[in-house]
């Protein structure tokens, strides 16, 4: 009995076509729901990899593919002694020294190019991907491998400085200039990198680094095993090198745009997610106007299961089309937005020159499809499971629906949902990923959802003790009180989308209000200074003492940037030596609590917001800094909030820097002019004392400047977010006004036995028009309140565990009152629209329609 | 040679409804194979919820429902669902046609849940409704029919499979008195032509008239009606 009682496949067709021909509309915007996520999440994904595949290869040129590197901790790199040590290590065969500095060609303007100055012998033995060559423009011929004024230029630097082979240029890097001839190229780095590479010794005399190295490149010996060298190679290396290995560079360069990529992907999902309510909401609709044709089905012979199949059936066919077609929507996109916003999609965390060329990846396509698919299940599963349990008998009278007024709907399963979800939210990082703080805000939306029915009941309620109300709003108010599932399901999108929006609204704001109060505290002076790429370099202290002494300067505070790997696997930080004063802090920081004060003989440090969570720091311990060739040890005296360093900055005092280090040079200062004085002139007559090889490189700026710069890179960086809760939110409305629409006119039949009992066409308009607005409204006032409290997991539990930086909540109340006015505006009118589009059939074929 | 089974067989049937208000208690009836049996009674007296019953779509509080011999009560849902498909047919009184579907494929509807093959059965689905007079219109919709129309591919779906047992709901209740003579002399003959048992609820004399036996159902059971 069992095999026949399962599905006949002719059946199934013919009913699924017969419907989907009936209403090729609905299951058109179904798949396109469904299409729109999956094509977002895809391009978001395939972008990213693109990205990262792009960035591998730019690590990778840099590297010249060495088995192994040893990697200077901050720019001021290691003794060269160790490159004989390490030649000589067990299991080497070839070492490379290597000077590593970022440069840029004058009159480029701010395009920078990473200058290797190598010895071309050694260079051949362990990265000879790095080797000179000719690029189809010729060498110069004559000048050997050593010529101290030689430069080869990778293809890409090369297009970009509009330079050939034979011109003359002049490199900018650590603080220096010097002038060197294009002699050829570098063949085997590739198209997309910018690289310049000129002889060792010449790096070292002409850009000060003599006797300093940023990093030896090693080639094993064959049959040396990797893990055992870089054990031995570890013993050898002093405190400011580290070993880098192609896994730990492939870390680290993972997590520069992690959190970034990870939330991006999210934000995509959630389209995807409000692609399954839409699907929801068409299933339960098509479900609940098909109840007595699948009562007659299951009357004639379809058994509950063979009806479960058919919907499932139904659901997943969406899926499949609409993740298909999402597939391939979501390469165009990706293609685009490569073409557009480049691998980070504004996000500013790759300096690439280039686009990077878009990444197919079938795996990625396979997983995104079944996620489609699932959604679109998903969306499928509750309407199917109500359709099997309807008793055939019952549901073949009563045509439509047939919700009992009396049931009381029950909060408890929204409730457990948005319990469970403030739980997750109060979980750890997994994975240095807020998986838990997703799963929260995804348990809360669901909460939410579920919630709707006991929700819009008891908001409605109230109304229905209103005296002698008009006929209109008693019809509207009592149809939605006594079938709060139907309303329900109409709220989930209205709910879903505004909430999500709302969420993100909130957050976004919160962020760029906080950035706004931060950039306000962190530039209290009139005029700012800063070398670009100046990490070796900087001005010297004859130059300081010039600039301080210039007409219309009142106080000049001088600060050295540089940056410190601490470890291989992660980014580098910031180490800021600043004019702070370690009995009052307060006064040049944005401390987050109070600074400890400082034990005797102890050097303290102030750690930004993302390094004390990323290193997992805290005021009160010591901490150890690879400074001038050795480790020394600090105290941490506080935490400061710092929205520019994702990555983590440290502030150190000025005098303690110089004392550590012995570097004098500074690369940024903070200038307060006399009253009165004009800015302008000032930084001519600043620009004036400057030397000329600095003078190229200095940028002046002043706060509201730096503060228009700084919200217009924060506003980049939030364009993709902003497109993608857009498109969020447009899957969302296009569900709300499907389902009104589709509610609306599977009401024909009530319609036209209310204008037979004597209601007015008006009045019938009329009830829509409340019913609309109504349901509008406890869709609004639910999704902001569940809207705000996702926001709070978002500011509180996402932005933390993703980015290691708090922030201020911030409410745009404005934003919040005019999506209310638009909502309530859109059901209102999408209900009116639909009953014109109902009431048009005429009253008696409608009361006389047998389904 | 034992005898035949009845086509239907209820056996000290009885069924409270929510609210406690017991319909029927101890009900016995068997329908011959090929029998016709018009059932009759005052609104409310549980007529629909015997045909469910009967049907398999409603559960007894006590007693057995039998189609051919065979016990519903010990077929699980699935089983009584295959039971429907295969050995009853049904009429109601809204005809329920599908909407979407053509009116060919109404008709084959219950052959191919059954797994016939689509094409076999669309062709006995043609054939079927010359046989209720609506030759060549097989490939129209639902929407193109008059009442009577419906109601003649209503009993062409119901007769399509051949079923042993035809369960008719008012049958003739959504049609003016000349159409629905016409439609119930359509079923009668077509019912008796294929050899099916039917059970008729309604309130048409005319339809007592013309069954092989009328009974009237009320609170104290079935009863056979004085002339009929």
């Amino acid at each position: 009995m069992a095999a026949d009682a399962r599905i006949s496949g002719q059946a199934l067709r013919w009913m699924m076509l017969g419907e989907w021909r009936a209403r090729p509309g609905r299951v058109v915007l179904a798949a396109l729901a469904i299409a729109v996520g999956v094509a977002l999440g895809f391009a978001v994904h395939l972008v990213n990899l693109s990205a990262l595949d792009e960035f591998g290869r730019a690590i990778r040129a840099v590297n010249g593919e060495a088995d192994l590197q040893v990697h200077a901790t901050g720019p001021a790199g290691f003794d060269e002694g160790l490159y004989p040590k390490l030649a000589r290590a067990p299991g080497v065969a070839a070492a490379s020294p290597a000077v590593e500095l970022t440069a840029r060609i004058e009159g480029d303007g701010p395009g920078v190019l990473t200058l290797l100055g190598l010895d071309i012998l050694r260079a051949a033995q362990a990265t000879p991907s790095l080797l000179p060559g000719d690029l189809g423009g010729g060498v110069v011929e004559g000048q050997g491998p050593f010529d101290p004024e030689a430069l080869r230029l990778s293809p890409a630097a090369l297009k970009a400085s509009g330079r050939k082979v034979g011109d003359t240029v002049t490199l900018l890097a650590g603080g220096r200039s010097a002038r060197f001839k294009v002699v050829g190229g570098l063949p085997g780095v590739g198209d997309s990198q910018r690289v310049g590479v000129i002889d060792i010794a010449a790096a070292q005399e002409r850009f000060g680094q003599l006797g300093r190295l940023q990093r030896i490149d090693l080639r094993l010996a064959q049959g040396a095993s990797h893990d055992q060298v870089a054990a031995e190679v570890g013993r050898l290396i002093p405190v400011d090198a580290e070993i880098v290995t192609a896994r730990s560079e492939a870390r680290r360069s993972d997590s520069l745009s992690r959190a970034y990529r990870v939330n991006l992907e999210m934000l995509a999902m959630v389209a995807l997610l409000t692609g399954g309510f839409l699907v929801y909401s068409a299933q339960s609709l098509s479900v609940t106007r098909r109840r007595s044709q699948f009562a007659l089905a299951r009357v004639l012979g379809l058994t509950r299961r063979a009806l479960l199949a058919q919907l499932f059936v139904e659901g997943g066919l969406v899926g499949l089309i609409g993740a298909g077609g999402g597939i391939l929507l979501g390469l165009g996109l990706a293609d685009v937005a490569l073409r557009l916003l480049g691998g980070d999609l504004g996000g500013g965390f790759f300096s690439s020159a280039s686009r990077p060329p878009l990444a197919f990846a079938p795996g990625a396509a396979a997983v995104f499809m079944g996620l489609g698919l699932i959604v679109a299940l998903a969306g499928s599963l509750l309407p199917a499971i109500e359709a099997g349990r309807a008793q055939p008998a019952v549901a073949l009278k009563t045509a439509g629906d047939a919700t009992d007024p009396r049931h009381r709907p029950s909060p408890w399963w929204g409730a457990g949902l948005l319990i469970a979800g403030a739980l997750a939210a109060l979980a750890p990082p997994v994975f240095d990923l807020p998986l838990f703080g997703y799963a929260a805000i995804a348990l809360m939306l669901a909460g939410g959802v579920a919630a709707m029915p006991w929700l819009a009941r008891a908001m409605l309620a109230p109304l229905r003790r209103i005296k002698n109300p008009p006929p209109a709003a008693a019809l509207a108010i009592n149809r939605l009180w006594g079938a709060p599932g139907q309303a329900a399901i109409a709220l989930c999108g209205i709910v879903a989308s505004t909430s999500l929006m709302v969420a993100m609204a909130v957050m976004v704001s919160s962020f760029r209000g906080s950035v706004e109060d931060w950039l306000v505290q962190v530039l209290p002076s009139d005029v700012y200074i800063r070398i670009q790429n100046a990490e070796t370099g900087g001005l010297d202290r004859e130059v300081q003492q010039a600039l301080a002494a210039t007409p219309g300067v009142a106080r000049i505070g001088f600060r050295k940037t540089t940056v410190l790997r601490l470890s291989p696997d992660k980014p580098a930080v910031t180490l800021s030596a600043t004019p702070v004063d370690p009995a009052h802090p307060g006064l040049s920081l944005p401390l987050l609590g109070a600074s400890r004060s400082v034990p005797a003989g102890m050097t303290p440090v102030w750690l930004s917001e993302p390094m004390a969570r990323i290193y997992d720091l805290h005021p009160g311990r010591t901490m150890s800094l690879p400074l001038n060739g050795g480790a020394r040890t600090v105290f941490i005296a506080g935490v400061w909030r710092d929205y520019a360093r994702q990555f983590g900055a440290i502030a150190i005092p000025e005098a303690d820097y110089t004392r550590l280090t012995g570097d004098t040079r500074r690369t940024d200062a903070a200038i307060d002019l006399i009253p009165g004085a004009s800015p302008q002139k000032v930084i001519a007559a600043l620009r004036a004392k400057l030397p000329p090889a600095e003078a190229a490189q200095v940028e002046f700026a002043q706060p509201r400047e730096i503060r228009a710069v700084a919200l217009r890179i924060f506003d980049r960086s939030f364009a993709v977010t902003y497109a993608l809760e857009a498109i969020a939110i447009i899957v969302g409305l296009t569900g709300v006004a499907a389902t009104f629409s589709a509610q609306t006119l599977a009401r024909t039949k009530e319609f036209g036995m209310l204008r037979h009992v004597g209601v007015l066409r008006g009045q019938v308009m009329a009830m829509l028009a409340i019913e609309g607005a109504l349901l509008g409204l406890v869709g609004v006032a639910a999704g902001l309140s569940l809207g705000v409290a996702m926001s709070q997991v978002l500011i509180h539990v996402v932005n933390p565990q993703s980015f290691h930086w708090t922030m201020e909540t911030k409410a745009p109340l404005g934003l919040f009152v005019g999506l209310a006015a638009a909502l309530i505006a859109a059901s209102a009118g999408t209900a009116v629209l639909a009953g014109r589009s109902a009431l048009s059939s005429g009253a008696v074929r409608a009361v006389r329609e047998d389904w | 040679m034992p005898a035949a089974a009845p086509a239907l067989a209820l056996r000290s049937l009885s069924k409270t409804v929510p609210g406690g208000r017991r319909l029927f208690d101890g009900l016995d009836l068997a329908v011959a194979p090929g029998e016709v049996v018009a059932i009759m009674g005052e609104s409310g007296v549980g007529k629909s919820t015997l045909l469910n019953l009967i049907a398999g779509l409603d559960q007894p509080d006590g007693g057995a429902v039998e189609i051919e011999g065979a016990a519903l009560s010990a077929l699980d849902d699935d089983a009584r669902t295959v039971m429907r498909r295969d050995r009853i047919g049904f009429v109601f009184q809204a005809f329920h046609i599908l909407p979407h579907l053509t009116l060919a494929q109404n008709i084959a509807l219950p052959l191919v849940l059954a797994h016939a093959d689509g094409r076999e059965a669309l062709s006995r689905a043609e054939a079927l409704m010359v046989e209720v007079g609506l030759g060549g219109r097989g490939g129209d919709y639902a929407a193109q029919l008059s009442g009577g129309e419906l109601q003649r591919i209503a009993i062409a779906r119901a007769l399509v499979h051949r079923p042993a047992l035809i369960l008719a709901d008012e049958p003739t209740g959504n049609l003016d008195p000349e159409t629905g003579e016409k439609i119930l002399d359509l079923f009668l003959t077509r019912v008796r032509s294929f050899g099916a048992a039917a059970v008729i609820v309604t309130h048409s004399e005319r339809a007592a008239a013309v069954a092989d036996r009328t009974l009237i159902l009320s609170a104290q059971g079935l009863a056979a009606r004085h002339g009929g």
